[in-house]
This record gives C-alpha cells, sequence and structure tokens, in this order.
C-alpha cells in the first residue's frame, strides 16, 4: 500500500482516535450458532457519546452483534463468539470480567416492554439496590427520581410511584424500561428495537429522549426502520448476510452511501 | 404557526435554514442597492465589493441546498414541513440568481466609466431598482410572515417594475440614436435595466413560492406581464 495513499492516511487517523473516541472496539467478531455462522469477521468501532445504528435486512446479524456488546449470547446455549470486543480498552471476554457488572456497565432495552411486575419505583429501585448503588433510602428516592427524570417519565408517574409498572400504556412502560436501565449508571446502553411495538408519537417521544441521552451515554440501537436510523443516530452501520457491509456518517449513509448494496437496500431496490 | 415538532432538533434544523435565507436576502438587497449606485456614481471600490460579495451568495446557496438535502434525508418531511424545505430550495436559487445580476451589473461600472451616465438616464435606473428592491423587501418580510395575501399582491405588482423598463428602453434607444457615440454605453445601461428588470421577476418568484409554502397552490390567475419590448420593431424618424 501506498504510504502516502488517502486509505493510509485515514486508517492511521482511525488509530489515532483509538484511545480517545471509541467507546466499544469489535475486532474480527465471529458469532456461531452451533454449525452456522451468524456474523463474518465484523469489525466495526462504537464512538464515544455517539448513537449507532444497526440496519439491515431481517436475519442479517443486526441484533446477534448488539447482543456480543454485553455478552447477552452468553444466555444461548449452542452460541459461540471469536475475535476480540473491548470496552474502554479492557477485553470484555477477559476470564476476571464479572459478567454482571459488565452487564450493568452495558445495559439493554429489548423490543417489548419488560417492566418488572412491580411497583413503579420498585421497578427502577431494583437494579441499583442489588449493585449496592445506594445507601440510603434516600439516596434511592434520589435515583429513582433521577431516573425518571431523565426519562422523561417523572410528571406522568410522581404521583403514582406505588402503582404496578405493568398498568402504564405501551409508550411509557419502555420509557420505564429505559429508565431502569439508566438507574444503574451505566456507560453504554444497547437498544434491541425498542419502538417496534409503539404508536408513532410514544416513538417519537423515545427519539428524543434518545437524542437526549446521547450527552451522557453511549448508544447503539439496532432498528429494522430505516427512517429511525436516519433520525436518531449520527452512525449507521449497515449489515447483510452476516457482513458488515458499510459503517458511516449517518448523514453521509443516507444520502450517499459508499457501498451499492447499502444504497440499494435504504433505497428499496432489492433483488 | 403551528405547535413545535417533539424532536426539537428537527424544529432547530428549519429555523436554521429560515436564519440562512434571511441572511442571503439581506445580503441580496444590499447587493442590488449597491451595484446601482456604483454605476451612478462611477464608484470602482463599491463595484469591487459587489463582485466580492457573489462569492458568498454563491457559498450560501450551496450550503442551505446541501443542509435541506440532509433535512429531508433525515427527517422524510411531509406537509407543510416538505413544502418548507423545498421553498427554502426554491427562494436560495432566485436570490443567488439576484446576486449574479447584480454582480453582473457591477461589472459594468467599468465599461461606462470614460462616458458615465447621463443625468436623466441615472434617475430613469434609480427609479427602476427602487421599485425592485421594494419587492425584494416586501417579499424578503413576507417570507417571515407566510402572509398568502401578501405574497400575491406582491407577485401581481410586478408589473409596475415592467412598464418602467419598457419606458427606460425607449429612452435608451432614444439617446442612442441621437447620438451614435452613445451606443456603447446606452448598450450596457440596457443591460443593467434588463437586469434589473429580471431582479424584480425573481422577487415575484419568491412571492409565488411562498404563497405554495403558505397554502399548497399556486396563485389564480396568469402573473400580470408588462414588458413590451419584445414588440418593438425599428423604430423610423
Amino acid at each position: 500500500m501506498n504510504v502516502l495513499s488517502d486509505a493510509a492516511v485515514e486508517k492511521a487517523l482511525e488509530q489515532k482516535m483509538t484511545e480517545v473516541d471509541y467507546k466499544m472496539i469489535g475486532q474480527d467478531v465471529s458469532v456461531y450458532y452451533g454449525e452456522k455462522r451468524a456474523l463474518f469477521d465484523v469489525n466495526l468501532n462504537v464512538r464515544k457519546n455517539t448513537v449507532t445504528a444497526l440496519i439491515g435486512p431481517s436475519g442479517c446479524g443486526k441484533s446477534t452483534f448488539l447482543r456480543c456488546l454485553n455478552r447477552m449470547n452468553d444466555t444461548i446455549a449452542s452460541c459461540r463468539v471469536t475475535g476480540k470486543i473491548t470496552l474502554d480498552g479492557m477485553d470484555i471476554y477477559d476470564p476476571s470480567i464479572d459478567v454482571v457488572e459488565l452487564r450493568a456497565r452495558v445495559g439493554m432495552v429489548f423490543q417489548k416492554p419488560n417492566p418488572f411486575p412491580k411497583s413503579i419505583y420498585e421497578n427502577i429501585a431494583y437494579g441499583p439496590r442489588i449493585h449496592g448503588l445506594a445507601r440510603s433510602k434516600a439516596d434511592l428516592d434520589q435515583i429513582v427520581e433521577g431516573s425518571l427524570q431523565k426519562a422523561g417519565l417523572w410528571n406522568e408517574v410522581k404521583d403514582r410511584l406505588q402503582e404496578s409498572g405493568t398498568g402504564l400504556s405501551g409508550g411509557q412502560q419502555q420509557r420505564l424500561c429505559i429508565a431502569r436501565a439508566v438507574a444503574v449508571s451505566p456507560e453504554v446502553i444497547l437498544m434491541d428495537e425498542p419502538c417496534s411495538a409503539l404508536d408513532p408519537i410514544a416513538t417519537a417521544k423515545v427519539e428524543e429522549l434518545i437524542h437526549e441521552l446521547r450527552a451522557n451515554f453511549t448508544i447503539v440501537i439496532v432498528t429494522h426502520s430505516m427512517q429511525q436510523a436516519a433520525r436518531v443516530s449520527q452512525r449507521t452501520a449497515m449489515f447483510h448476510l452476516g457482513l458488515l457491509v458499510e459503517e458511516n456518517d449517518t448523514d453521509k449513509m443516507f444520502t450517499n452511501p459508499d457501498d451499492q448494496r447499502t444504497q440499494d437496500y435504504i433505497m428499496g431496490r432489492f433483488g | 404557526m403551528s405547535a413545535s415538532h417533539i424532536y426539537t432538533a428537527y424544529d432547530e434544523e428549519l429555523k436554521y435554514l429560515m436564519r440562512r435565507i434571511t441572511e442571503m436576502g439581506g445580503l441580496a438587497e444590499q447587493m442590488v442597492a449597491d451595484s446601482v449606485r456604483a454605476l451612478v456614481n462611477s464608484d470602482a471600490a463599491l463595484a469591487q465589493k459587489v463582485i466580492s460579495d457573489d462569492v458568498i451568495m454563491d457559498a450560501a446557496e450551496r450550503e442551505i441546498g446541501d443542509k435541506a438535502i440532509i433535512t429531508i434525508a433525515r427527517r422524510q418531511p411531509v406537509a407543510a414541513d416538505l413544502r418548507e424545505i423545498i421553498g427554502a430550495l426554491r427562494i436560495a436559487n432566485d436570490l443567488e440568481r439576484v446576486g449574479d445580476l447584480g454582480k453582473s451589473n457591477a461589472k459594468r461600472v467599468m465599461a461606462i466609466q470614460a462616458t458615465g451616465v447621463p443625468r436623466k438616464l441615472a434617475r430613469g435606473l434609480e427609479h427602476l431598482s427602487e421599485l425592485a428592491l421594494i419587492q425584494l423587501k416586501e417579499v424578503l418580510d413576507v417570507y417571515t410572515t407566510r402572509s398568502a395575501e401578501k405574497a400575491k399582491s406582491i407577485r401581481d405588482r410586478d408589473e409596475e417594475i415592467d412598464a418602467m423598463y419598457t419606458s427606460l428602453f425607449r429612452e435608451l434607444l432614444t439617446y442612442m440614436m441621437e447620438d451614435p457615440r452613445n451606443i456603447t454605453s446606452c448598450t450596457h445601461l440596457l443591460f443593467c435595466a434588463k437586469n434589473i428588470e429580471r431582479i424584480g421577476d425573481h422577487a415575484t418568484n419568491i412571492a409565488e413560492t411562498i404563497y405554495y409554502m403558505a397554502t399548497g397552490d399556486q396563485p389564480e390567475g396568469e402573473r400580470p406581464k408588462d414588458d413590451l419590448t419584445s414588440s418593438f420593431g425599428a423604430i423610423t424618424e
């Protein structure tokens, strides 16, 4: 490779940025479900305080990759992960890592809102209590209020914290789940199609919330809606058949992507 | 205006476009006024300023175009938002042309410097440009108020500028026939007058775009035209 070529300069700049800008780095990540290979040598870096969207058709491996980032794939018996994934430079598959602690640092919000069958207060308080994040009831109260504020839910539920979390509307339940994730002070929040089950207004509120959370968290969101990826993210990664096809600045991705396959997919020209 | 978007960033993006258009409009007004003053006073320095201002206009149009396209890709706008963004693209294009016409006039200052501009013609040119400037100023006000009524009334007033241009055209022909030494400078002045009449047309385009942004329709009826110069045959003594 010509040392002075554009590609060489870009690579050098990227490597220089490694220490400062990347929260998580995925190197040659492959995933196997038994004999079947679901991801092929994925190299994807997640930038700090940025929303990164993972898009692609059904079965492309985006959710599989997302679940690698907080080792949720460990819970699937036949699943095997190879390659290296780091959080702040530290290998998350290192034997010395406490997986429970990892999942507090890298939280997750799922497609279907899944509040605990407890009170709204308890939903939020559960995590911090288990992780020993609060020394007193007053501390816990503060964490609960702070998390609900951050999720934009406080005003709607402050007078009924003892009511069941499952009594809220779909959109509110999802925001409750986000508040619950935020309560344990994670650094990264993973979201797997968080708005799929929500109506347009609830979706808009969650997306606005994601926009605000970016200031304090790093967010990775899997979405099957390209329009959502365009609205909500700064970086977008497109997956297809287990391969990372393109990872780019979102504005560039949706106005002039580098790869023809990306362009075909986002324009809706298939086959 | 209606309630804000749930996505505050969306409102920011639209406001940014509006602000840039307003800034472009201000610069366009200034360039038109400066270019005519430079012509009438044979002011080469002022002419040079207008020429360099045009670079800013070109850059602004490109920037507004880029931002509008990104907003469309990001937000998939519909209805009033979509008309807003498309309107901004069209208006930026019209304002950039106004800048070009002002620059074209400024460039002719050197050519006219030798003979200067006769008092009567200068007055005619100034009057014409005043009418064009009023159109431009008012249409940029309507851009902020979005009054469909006002936009339509501005659009219907284009014929005043056309009529003024027609009479100036006649005068220039007379000057040229009186003394062939006037032909060079009068030809330049003819182009300048035509450019100013075109500026008036662009202001009218903007009024039609604003009407569309506000209502989703084109204004009714033909745009009134009073430029009769295309029908002038050879003038015999």
